[in-house]
């Protein structure tokens, strides 16, 4: 079977394989595997956001929980205010619509990921890492110094946001909520890199330079890319924060931003189904080791060392071999 | 407000940018040199600490605590750099960030494995107990004085160890051209181990330092390790004197806008809240300052390489 086609299958069998999990669960009467698979579709789908800029762009954000983290706020401040009926910053009244809160999560991370976006971009190399970086933690920092919203205690969802039709407070519905915005964000990202757009940005990661010289300017391409990344990471985020019901700087914290590449990569980066592999992989272990050891990162650092140095496909490229461009 | 207050907290912040220079000239040299970004700096911070204070405990001794926290995080360093370190110079920085992200893992939870999940305390040497009088009626804990001698005579040595021996040559040339001093018969291999754990000695020997003004506990790198980043792209990468001017601006201007932004805030607005805003825009200043000096200088104040 020649690799694309096992790449399918692998595709295919991870697509199921996240629906069929819960299913099972619930009928063995197990709803903390439900939990878990809403888990792993919510982290997918921040990596799907962050592939975008990664995997197609070859940008490197070391700050990409800024955007989960913002998602995570908005939905955490908004239920806050429709909760307290106080309303908000300009007299704006908080929501409790999952369909309020979602646009609303997805267009601040979008701005902040403009404007990062358009501030990183200049730089490359160890520069964008580092920049990327440092306004994640200006956010983290202000999180945690900015009390009102409980600064470094986070803040506390006390009834799940609501859904038009679902029952959210039900896991099974909530990981509905969740698989349904992974695969559109699958089909967005699978759409993005055989568009045009998405031609131009892998381009653009390979020979920059290039492709300025046929008269596409790689800035305003990448920042599109940033911006779409930035988004979906964000929705990511506003999932979360319903999922756990609480949201707390720690989401903004450096750790998530290298956790979200950690997935990238350890499913395999650029591919469409990467992000679904190292997400189910990460919690996965999560969740194994972690019911062995408390030190089970240990064994994580230990696991993603090997995969960095020998594996670099990722699970994917180890099961269905090395893509054979980039 | 007072003068005494006002000079204290400079002093604090002079003595916070030299440990940051301990830091980001090992940062900055590894990366000058070999062009790898180190993630796991942070962690030999950390090993510094926590060797330094349980040495300190058993034989009593802070200084050989020191001694022993200097020597076990350059060993360490020599021995990360042999096993994973060198497998990374040919990759991309993606592949950097993520063993070296790895690499804290395994350390941080290492560590934690050894010591347990408590914090440690080390506390400062009786010699270098109590104030000094620094004159007009102005007392200063002499234990950061010191601190703030060790930095100094750290970067003079350092600057010596740069300009005036054998091993700064090579340094030097390492950074401009590897290849040819490869070529001219330098074991390049040995020199990047060399240099790696030189990086790593004055990370813990920063870390054995700042563990007796804080608690020495694991995760004490990473917030260390940060601002290190921000000190050597503030100074320019791989520049020796950026580090020392990054890591000044850094020390001063973070230390500084804590104390006077919250007073600031609470003199121009009314509200109860003027102080907190003040205090959570003050720990946003120095990336502040971080995304000013790339835009305006994209390489940095100092940049190495042209």
């Amino acid at each position: 079977m020649d690799e694309t086609r096992k790449e399918f299958w692998l595709n295919a069998v991870l697509l199921i394989g996240l629906f069929a999990t819960p299913v099972i669960a619930l009928m063995i009467d197990e709803p903390f595997y439900v939990t878990l698979s809403t888990r792993v579709a919510i982290f997918a789908l921040a990596a799907v956001g962050l592939n975008i800029a990664l995997g197609l762009g070859g940008m490197v954000s070391f700050g990409h929980a800024l955007y989960f983290g913002l998602g995570g706020y908005v939905a955490g401040i908004m239920a806050h205010h429709a909760f307290s009926g106080v309303p908000m910053v300009f007299g704006l009244s908080g929501s409790d619509q999952m369909l309020v809160i979602w646009p609303v999560a997805m267009l601040l991370s979008g701005l902040i990921a403009a404007i990062v976006g358009a501030l990183s971009l200049r730089t490359s190399g160890i520069f964008f890492i580092m920049i990327t970086l440092a306004f994640a933690q200006m956010a983290y920092y202000f999180a945690i110094g900015w009390p009102t919203y409980g600064g470094e205690d986070g803040l506390s969802i006390f009834v799940r946001n609501q859904f038009p039709g679902l029952n959210t407070m039900q896991t099974w519905n909530m990981f509905l909520l969740a698989y349904g915005a992974l695969v559109i964000a699958l089909v967005l990202f699978a759409m993005l890199r055989n568009a045009r757009f998405g031609a131009a940005l892998m381009a653009i990661r390979q020979n920059p330079e290039r492709v300025a010289a046929v008269g596409i300017s790689p800035f305003g391409i990448k920042l599109a890319a940033f911006v779409i990344s930035g988004m979906i990471t964000g929705l990511s985020g506003a999932m979360m924060a319903d999922l756990n019901r609480f949201v707390s700087p720690s989401m903004m914290s450096w750790h998530t931003s290298g956790q979200l590449i950690v997935i990238c990569i350890l499913g395999g980066v650029g591919r469409l189904f990467g992000p679904v592999a190292g997400a189910a992989v990460f919690v996965g272990f999560e969740v194994v080791f972690g019911g062995l050891t408390q030190h089970w990162q240990f064994w994580l650092g230990l696991v993603l060392l090997g995969v960095v140095l020998f594996a670099r496909g990722g699970v994917i490229g180890i099961i269905a071999g090395r893509e054979r461009h980039g | 407000m007072s003068l005494a207050l006002f000079i204290e907290q400079l002093l604090n912040g002079v003595q916070f940018g030299l440990m940051l220079f301990l830091m980001a000239a090992g940062l900055t040299l590894v990366f000058g040199v070999m062009g790898l970004i180190n993630l796991a700096h942070g962690s030999l911070y950390m090993i510094g600490a926590f060797i330094c204070a349980g040495v300190a405990a058993a034989t009593g001794n802070f200084w050989i605590g020191l001694a022993a926290g200097v020597a076990a995080a350059a060993a360490a360093g020599a021995i990360i750099e042999v096993t994973v370190i060198r497998r990374l110079y040919a990759r991309d920085h993606l592949d950097q960030v993520l063993a070296t992200f790895a690499l804290i893992l395994i350390l941080s939870e290492g560590t934690s494995m050894l010591f347990g999940p408590f914090p440690l305390y080390l506390s400062r040497p009786d010699s270098l107990a109590g104030t000094v009088h620094l004159g007009f009626g102005f007392n200063y804990s002499l234990y950061r004085l010191a601190l703030i001698g060790f930095g100094v005579a750290v970067a003079i040595g350092l600057w010596m160890l740069i300009t005036r021996t054998q091993l700064g040559v090579r340094i030097r040339a390492g950074e401009s051209d590897r290849e040819m001093i490869a070529a001219l018969g330098v074991n390049i291999k040995a020199l990047y181990t060399v240099v790696f754990a030189l990086g790593a000695a004055l990370a813990g020997l920063a870390g054995a330092l700042v563990g007796s003004i804080q608690s020495v506990q694991v995760g004490m790198g990473e917030p260390v390790l940060i601002l290190a980043f921000v000190v050597i792209v503030i100074g320019g990468i791989g520049s020796i004197k950026g580090a020392l001017v990054g890591a000044l601006l850094v020390g001063v201007i973070d230390t500084m806008g804590r104390f006077l932004l919250p007073r600031l805030f609470d003199l121009l607005f009314e509200a109860g809240r003027a102080t907190d805003i003040g205090a959570a825009i003050a720990s946003m200043l120095i990336y502040m300052l971080m995304a000013a000096v790339l835009l305006l200088r994209p390489k940095g104040l100092f940049p190495a390489h042209g």
